[in-house]
């Protein structure tokens, strides 16, 4: 992301020299995730631009010291504009061998390892396969090592407060942030308001947090001299001014689509069942009821959506949410939609598939699912967003297009936009224009017609209620402009032509080009999350004077118009993914371009060493 | 039932019969059951802009075509979620969900128990004809066992669900039972609109083509008295002309047929109908035909609050007192402000 001020591609000789990353590993007990949340707060007020990636096992609560219990959060932050999480991490906080041994082959070449070495006994080595211990065995000389016992420094330090062991211990995460807080000169203060605030029912507990947050601090200042642990300042990051906050991309969608709501003037029904990691959306919502939201947590997936078309057919503004699994289960739902052409807003929070996958892991493959997965020729507006910021911005888009075109349309986010975040600079919303829907209330001149239509084929809204438009709507196809039941040949073939023009007319902005010309030797296509790696990528390989433009696609369909023209202004095109290859089959299909893919399918976001790679091999 | 029960333009049968030609077999039990809706509804008294009739697939979800109100014609077992949402949506809809054995209670019993556990503020209509008839004749989840089909030519082994005991299971506050062309049928509906609260009502169903007569040993004139027990509020549970009565085997805990000397149903202990007897209903619901008449009306009629006005009542609360400020919104969280002078909270 970049709340900085764009810098243009080589005003700039190595953009990363002054962003660092730090990732804080350690088991799903430890706290890792506010570790990293708090941490990004305290970046934030540094003025530091930066990017996160919250890596948490599926489990709940996965047996302790564990391989697969280990929970991460990374953060990349700097005093230029911070586009990813980054690649490699310079600093390796490990709260047990597990998080150890998980996160260590990605820790960069000399990078320092922060180990707590009381969590190193036998058990714990035991558990995460090791035969020796790795802190003494010499085994990770490639790296700084910085062995601390934390777990007993942080009981020395609450001992005070008379906390039972389990409680104490629990304050370890406190203690390493302490310390990190005094590696990257960060101010104390924000956080110690914020544990006093946390715990104000049990201020004992909430100084115990203190304590151990000002301990590890101390410790940092008293071990200076004797370590390889060293004092870094990051300079602020160039930033408009403004009143910025953190945002992640489930506080995006849900922000965004109440935004939409408002400006289409409709209260929102919002049908949801619990998913990861789509969920977050429901959670959010559901304290929204100022904002005419109704939240319905449904019986199934199925349930979820047919309850938000039914609302949309009573004249509410439905919006329903998933990830694949769920998704594939609302699809004969979505075919009714498109069908009775009511308006419907889809988010799909996208996770590692086919089937339950890997639901805490990032992925984009449903790019198939949502512009073909339906059964008959079922065309529908697919969105994707980019970043937490962008998701406010596209859940917006896409209740304006669902409103305007009687249309389902669907939203694709990921699991790594859902769980991100970012710094956000808070919109002014009189900036936005209001787009209010106008319900057909009385007949018409020229008589009512349920399936009669405007310029942009749009058929008219009538809500159940409505004296003098009584009608009825369905599945099976309609008749033109009456909209009653019809089989005839001829009939289907205009219907069908109707429901693929009214899409394919969709007015979308032109394709713009994110960085570089347009036109060239080589464009890099993108969609979604991987935006920060292959923006990154694209303006190093420009910085060392490749030719080489970043081409990102909000509107996955219909697709711009300008976009074909667009593509072929460029000798070659990639196209990188999180999937095998889904836009590329998309853009090769519409535009014949012989766009190459490049796919990642490992659950982890593209490093911008990986586009780089890419991008220097198709330029040979 | 709803809240606009009563409007000031009076209705015909004619009001809400449409304009499109009627498409079940002839001879259909549908056409009697449309025919009793349409009859009901000037009696009932509701505007027909504020009604509303869902259906899910199969040969009774055509049903909203040929009623002059809204409709919908939705997916196969889901009419229950979408009446849900356009409930939520506008609570002041009245609102009928048509289903059948098929779509009611296999591919969309999982809606149909869950409408009925929130209690959601509707009529639900199961036509029951004991197999699928818009598919050709594959044997349905309420066939009796040993029914022979395309799917099962060597008969049905799988044991029946009984609609109404389903329903009652899943936490109705009203059950009752009707047949296509039962004279009663309006007043079961009549009955069922009046409750506030998921209303269901179980009606048998003759499919001439695939299951013909298939409740006749119950629905036949001829000796309809000796196998229907019509049962009434505060009324004697009495059938044969009230020479049987239902009572009470207070040591077995099951109900038993008795038969009634002289009219003194009293000393052979028929036992009175009240609706709002959960234990009864539970027994009444349960009752085999054969050894006992089938049940039929109002089984069950104890209402409580709806889901849509809890809902409403929820959201109104938690929005009490709060300004609807977007803008107020947004900047709520971890922020800060960045200055020419850098960043502060």
């Amino acid at each position: 992301m970049a709340t900085a001020v764009a810098d243009e591609a080589g005003k700039r000789q190595s953009p990363l020299s002054d962003a660092v990353v730090v990732r804080f590993a350690g088991d799903s007990g430890d706290g890792m995730q506010l570790t990293g949340g708090q941490f990004t707060l305290s970046s934030a007020l540094a003025g530091n631009d930066f990017a996160t990636f919250p890596d948490f096992p599926a489990e709940i609560r996965a047996p302790q010291g564990t391989l697969f219990g280990v929970s991460a959060f990374q953060i990349n932050f700097g005093s230029s504009a911070i586009d990813t999480a980054g690649d490699a991490p310079d600093v390796l906080v490990a709260m047990n061998p597990a998080a150890l041994k998980t996160n260590v082959p990605q820790l960069k070449q000399g990078g320092l390892i922060i180990a707590d070495e009381g969590e190193f006994n036998d058990r714990n080595l035991a558990k995460a396969k090791y035969d020796a211990n790795p802190l003494e065995d010499g085994s990770l000389a490639k790296w700084q090592l910085l062995k601390l016992n934390i777990s007993q420094l942080t009981m020395d330090a609450v001992k005070p407060f008379g906390l039972g062991n389990k409680e104490a211990l629990r304050c370890k995460n406190m203690w390493t942030l302490g310390l990190s807080l005094w590696m990257f000169d960060r101010d104390r203060q924000p956080l110690i308001d914020w544990l006093n605030a946390k715990f104000a029912k049990d201020p004992n507990l909430a100084a115990a947090n203190v304590a151990a947050l000002n301990a590890g601090h101390a410790y940092g200042e008293t071990a200076e001299l004797a370590g390889p642990l060293k004092q870094q300042h990051v300079d602020p990051a160039p930033a408009a001014p403004g009143l910025y906050r953190t945002l992640t991309g489930a506080e995006g969608i849900a922000l965004g689509l109440v935004a939409g709501a408002q400006l289409a003037k409709l209260p929102m029904f919002f049908g949801g069942y619990p998913i990861t990691p789509a969920s977050a959306i429901l959670h959010h919502l559901s304290r929204l009821k100022e904002y005419d939201v109704t939240t319905f947590q449904a019986e199934d997936e199925i349930a979820a959506i047919c309850s938000a078309i039914g609302a949309s057919y009573g004249g509410s503004l439905g919006v329903t949410s998933s990830s694949g699994p769920g998704i594939a289960l609302k699809g004969e739902a979505m075919g009714l939609a498109i069908m009775t052409e009511l308006p419907l807003v889809i988010v799909n929070s996208q996770r590692g598939g086919p089937s339950t996958g890997l639901p805490t892991k990032t992925e984009q493959s449903d790019l198939y699912q949502a512009v073909y997965g339906r059964n008959g020729d079922a065309p529908m507006p697919v969105i994707a967003a980019r970043s937490p910021g962008d998701a406010f911005e596209c859940a917006i888009e896409a209740v304006r297009i669902a409103v305007q075109y009687m249309t389902p349309v669907m939203l694709l986010t990921d699991g790594y936009i859902a769980n991100a975040a970012e710094p956000w600079a808070v919109p002014d919303l009189t900036a936005y224009e209001a787009f209010p829907v106008e319900f057909l209330t009385e007949v018409p001149e020229g008589g009512f017609k349920p399936y009669g239509r405007d310029e942009n084929l749009k058929r008219p809204w009538v809500k159940p209620g409505t004296p003098g438009l009584l009608h009825r709507i369905g599945g099976i196809e309609k008749e033109v402009d009456t909209g009653h039941i019809n089989y005839a040949p001829a009939n289907h073939q205009a219907m069908t032509d109707i429901r693929k023009d009214k899409i394919d007319g969709v007015k979308v902005p032109d394709q713009v080009v994110e960085l570089g010309a347009e036109g060239g030797r080589l464009a890099v296509v993108g969609w979604g999350s991987t935006f920060g790696p292959i923006h990154q990528a694209v303006r190093r390989q420009r910085a060392q004077g490749a030719d080489v433009s970043h081409i990102h696609i909000r509107h996955i369909w219909p697709l711009p118009a300008n976009l074909g023209e667009l593509l072929k202004s460029y000798e070659k095109v990639i196209v990188p993914e999180m999937n095998t290859g889904q836009l590329k089959t998309v853009l090769r299909d519409q535009y014949l371009v012989d766009a190459k893919p490049v796919n990642k399918v490992s659950g982890q976001p593209f490093t911008i060493a990986e586009i780089e790679a890419a991008i220097e091999g198709a330029l040979g | 039932m709803n809240e606009m029960t009563t409007i000031a333009r009076p209705t015909t049968l004619k009001d809400w019969e449409t304009d499109q030609e009627v498409r079940w077999c002839p001879g259909c039990g549908d056409y009697a059951i449309l025919k009793a809706v349409q009859r009901t509804m000037p009696e009932i008294g509701t505007a027909p802009e504020n009604t509303v009739f869902i259906s899910g697939i199969g040969c009774s979800s055509r049903f909203p075509y040929y009623m002059e109100t809204y409709g919908f014609h939705t997916i196969h077992g889901r009419a229950p979620a979408f009446a849900t949402g356009l409930k939520l949506a506008n609570p002041g809809l009245d609102i009928w969900i048509v289903t059948g054995d098929g779509d009611g209670l296999s591919i969309g019993g999982n809606h149909t128990m869950h409408l009925i556990r929130r209690n959601l503020d509707c009529q639900i209509m199961l036509f029951n004809n004991e197999i699928y008839g818009l598919t050709k004749g594959q044997y349905s989840p309420t066939s009796r066992v040993g029914t022979t089909s395309p799917s099962t030519p060597y008969g049905s082994v799988d044991r029946p669900a009984q609609p109404a005991a389903f329903a009652l299971g899943a936490g109705a506050r009203f059950v009752a039972r009707g047949f296509d062309v039962s004279k009663e049928l309006p007043n079961v509906l009549k009955a069922a609109h009046a409750h506030k609260g998921a209303a269901f009502i179980e009606i048998f169903q003759n499919c001439i083509v695939y299951n013909k007569d298939v409740f006749e040993d119950f629905a036949a004139p001829k000796g309809a008295e000796d196998r229907q027990l019509w049962l009434k509020q505060g009324e004697p549970m009495l059938y044969a002309k009230g020479t049987k009565g239902i009572a009470l085997d207070a040591e077995a805990l099951h109900l038993k047929t008795v038969d009634v000397v002289d009219g003194d149903w009293e000393a052979a202990g028929v036992i009175v109908h009240d609706v709002t007897n959960r234990s009864v209903a539970h027994m009444l619901v349960e009752m085999r035909f054969g050894e006992f008449p089938m049940a039929l009306g109002v089984l069950y009629d104890d209402p409580r609050p709806t889901f849509e006005a809890d809902v409403v009542r929820q959201n109104k609360a938690a929005a009490e007192g709060k300004k609807a400020d977007l803008q107020g919104l947004l900047k709520k969280g971890q922020t800060w402000t960045v200055t020419e002078g850098g960043p502060e909270l």
